[in-house]
This record gives structure tokens, sequence and C-alpha cells, in this order.
């Protein structure tokens, strides 16, 4: 998808905003660092913005005059509702807002912002190397135009898919919170390597490119995992072993119960009613 | 590393060889795929290869006889001997003999080609997508051109690094077995995204990117994963709320386990002795 876009703004510079600022310069999917705006309550974060060549600014308001394309509500679920309250005071028609905060349904959104085209998303930390992964809901008066924006955005930094929003909490569950499982499951494999004689810093390297070569192999060859496993198991040999190993030890259980536990905190958070989240959701 | 090479012969042409063969062409490593000659037993190897314009032969001595930079013995191990009567045949050189059989030695290696310059390596099924990982060690007289051979070669599919021989075990506990770990801990992953009400197709896609996102993030930004991990897991949130699930399943524990055992398994198909196994390498 090459639309091009005109300028976004960020209401907050946090980790998230600076990983989708850097992957919009970098996709070329603007013109320059300087159709970019971003405001914070931290100077720092306005300070780096700034030696990036991002546009930034203490005020709200500033955002909201200079984007045309998109808004992007980059703040802690709590300061959501003021930031609406500054994003109404700006007669803007043509950016679509598109809020990252946790939680936040569409119609509280909608609520905050009556009339706007509000589109939420759950993205996930590695957005940081380019390499995220993304689930958006659209709000109900948002349109096709809207949604290819989001793509173009969130799509500059990783993969990007539309979900209905009652599983929004299941995406967070897993791609959300699944780099932390990532982050343990790379440090458990080093610990394997150093346990059987390697240096630290070469198990770590293996390990971590390890993972992402495996990755790689599921998303380019579309195969099963479970048929890539059987591939590079071969009768009595080194792998099976080690598979037998994770089986023992209930490897895959315990990653469902994360996604299970992540899933169902989410909804705790996001105000599903316990009953739902035990009857309707399973959870 | 920009080392020219010329021309490289493979003996066998598996997926391990194929992958090194599409790297070096799609890397520019060689100037074209006739630079690669290959040969195998099965007649369907060798036409694959052939569509994809490289050199092929039934006859190893062809491909000894052609090969300036480098012969790669890409056989099961148990083939490794009479490959090796082959290549002594024919009087070359220049180029040194990299070999991918698991668990065969150096000794074993230079006891079939004496005066021969030789490696050994254990490179991984990523390497077919060009994120491999591979590990190698030299034999007595293979020299430091041999060694930029080798690195170029092999870090045209991804990651190279240089082990002393008695960690080829544990890189093949860790890396050479490790995508199947990862592949089951991709479809678990997608296990719980279905669990939580996720589409078949968007858990695994999710479940891959994350996996490969949050490997990036640690080999790009070589921040310790502890470190990462914490950086994600903010108070009372769902990403704790799926760790804590990890770690009563002993998550870490079974992947500990399974390089340990993937590792002991090597050795033992190696006939490292049992007592060595047990007191010197304590697995």
């Amino acid at each position: 998808m090459t639309a091009k876009v005109q300028s976004v703004g960020f209401i907050g510079a946090g980790m998230m905003a600076s990983a989708v600022m850097e992957g919009l310069v970098s996709k070329n999917v603007v013109d320059s660092s300087g159709s970019i705006i971003c405001s914070d309550l931290f100077k720092e974060a306005l300070e780096k913005a700034a030696e990036r060549g991002f546009k930034t600014t203490e005020v709200n308001r500033d955002v909201c005059e200079f984007a045309v394309d998109a808004i992007i509500v980059a703040v802690k679920p709590n300061a959501v509702q003021t930031v609406c309250r500054d994003i109404l005071a700006v007669e803007n028609k043509t950016a679509v807002i598109i809020s990252i905060a946790a939680g936040v349904t569409l119609e509280e959104l909608e609520r905050g912002l009556p009339g706007r085209r509000v589109v939420r998303i759950m993205p996930n930390t590695p957005c940081q190397v380019g390499e995220g992964a993304s689930c958006y809901s659209l709000g109900t008066l948002a349109n096709a135009q809207d949604r290819e924006i989001v793509e173009v955005l969130f799509g500059a930094v990783g993969l990007i898919r539309e979900v209905p929003e009652h599983l929004i909490n299941a995406v967070t569950g897993l791609s959300g919170s699944g780099p932390a499982y990532v982050f343990m499951f790379i440090e458990a494999l080093a610990d394997g390597g150093v346990r059987a004689g390697l240096t630290r810093a070469d198990a770590l390297k293996l390990a971590a490119q390890t993972v992402k070569g495996a990755a790689e192999m599921v998303l380019k060859t579309e195969s099963h995992p479970g048929v890539l496993k059987d591939q590079v198991c071969s009768p009595g040999g080194t792998t099976i072993a080690g598979c037998d190993e994770l089986e023992k030890g209930g490897f895959r259980s315990a990653t469902i119960q994360a996604v299970k536990a992540a899933t169902k905190r989410s909804m705790q958070l996001g105000h599903v009613a316990e009953i739902d989240i035990t009857n309707k959701y399973n959870l």
C-alpha cells in the first residue's frame, strides 16, 4: 500500500509513539520527519523527538491543528478523556483519531469524541524495531479511507490486521503481552546453552537468532509449525530428545495458560463483567 | 565481509545445501548460480538445482574439480567416509572442505582427508530463509583464509560464529535443534490465541510475528532479555499475569532441560564416552 501520508500528529511521545514515528520516516511513508508532530508532558521526550527532526509542542491543540491524516492518542489510559477534550476543542475534519491506549474501548472513545471517526489499535513493543504485530478495530463512523491510513501507518512498523473489537483482549494476551514470553524463552534457551558449556555471549546470540530464524520460517514458508517441527526431528536424534523434555515439562500448556491469563486480565482491566469473563469467554 | 567467491561445490544437494546455495546467489556472494555445482544421489534434487540455474552432476569428482574456494560435504553422517575417498581422488589444493555432517568430528574428517584443510560446521534449518545460526571449528591445517571463506559462505544465510570443537554438541542442542522448540512455542501461542477466541489464521500469524519481533528486539537493542521483559511488565497488568503462568508452569526449566537433553544426545551420537558425558560435561 503506497498511500502517501501528508501529516500525522502524536499526543504522547513515549516508546510506542516514537516507534511508529521512526517507522514512518524510515519506510518513507511521510516525506520527512517534519511531517510529524508530537506532544508530551515530559520535556525529555520532546527533546528526543526534536533531535530526530520531528516537530514538537507542549500543547495538544497544536498537534490537532497540524495533523491532516491522523491523530494518534498515545497516552496512558487514564489520561485519554482529558486528551479527548483537547481534540474536540479543535475543528479537524480530516484526521482519523487512532487510540493505542490499552483497555479503552471504542464506546468510551466515541463518548469522548462525539461525531469523530475513531479507531482502536493494540500494537506491540517490537514496533520499535520495525517488526511489530498490531490489530485494530474501526469505530462506527470510521470509513474505508481510515482503514487504509491505519494500515499504512502501522504497517510501516510490522504486521497489521483488523479484528472485531471483542477480540482485542485476546490480541492483548497474545501479541500485546507475547514479547515478554519470548524474552523469557530466549533467556531460558541461553541458560540452557550456558548449562551445556557455551559462553553467555554465544548462548544469548544463538538463542535470539534461532528464535528469530524459526519464526521467520513459519512466516515465510506458511507451513504448519507442527509440520516444520516434524521435518527437523530425525529418528532418535537430538531434536526429538529436546522436544521430549519440553512436552514432559508441560511447555505447551504453560504457554497456553499465559495467553489465557493475560487475556483474562485484559478483560478485567477493560471492565468486562466477571460473569462474562467466566461464561461468555470461558476464561 | 566482501571477499568474492569464485566457485563452490556441494556434495549433497538436500535442504541445508540448497539453503546455502540460494543464499550465496541472493546475497551476491557468487557472480551467478553457475558458479555453484552440486551432486546428489537423488535425481529430483539435481533437477530442482538445475531449475535454479546451478550446475549439477552425478559425480562427486566433478564437484571437486570445479570448486575453487570450497567443497561442502552435505551428506548424511554415515556417507561421509565414502565422500572423503571421492574428494581425495581429486587433486584440489585450493578448496577448503567444510562438513555440515552432524556428529562427524574434525578428527574423523582429517583421518578421511589426510593433508587437506577441513572445517566442521553446525548450521540450522532457518538458513533456508536467510536467518540461520551456524557455528564452526577449524581443523588443524585450516588457515585464516579458510576462516574468511566459511564466514562469507555461511554468513550469507545468517549468523556465523567460531567455537572450540568440544562445544559443537552444545551448539547442536541450542541452535541446531532449537528451531523445533520454537515451532512448538509458536503452535502453543496460537493455541492460546484460539482458546481466547481468535481465528486460527490470525492467532498463528500474530504468534509467529510476535516471536520474530521480540527476538529481533533482543538482537537489535542488545539489551538483556530480563531487562526487556521488565520494561513491558506494567504493575498488575496483562503481561505479568501471563509471565506468572509461565513461571508457574516451569516454562523456563522445561526449556533448559530441552537444551541439555539435545546436547547430551548429540554427545552420545558423537560417541563421547558416557563417563565424560556425566562427569566432564555434567549432563
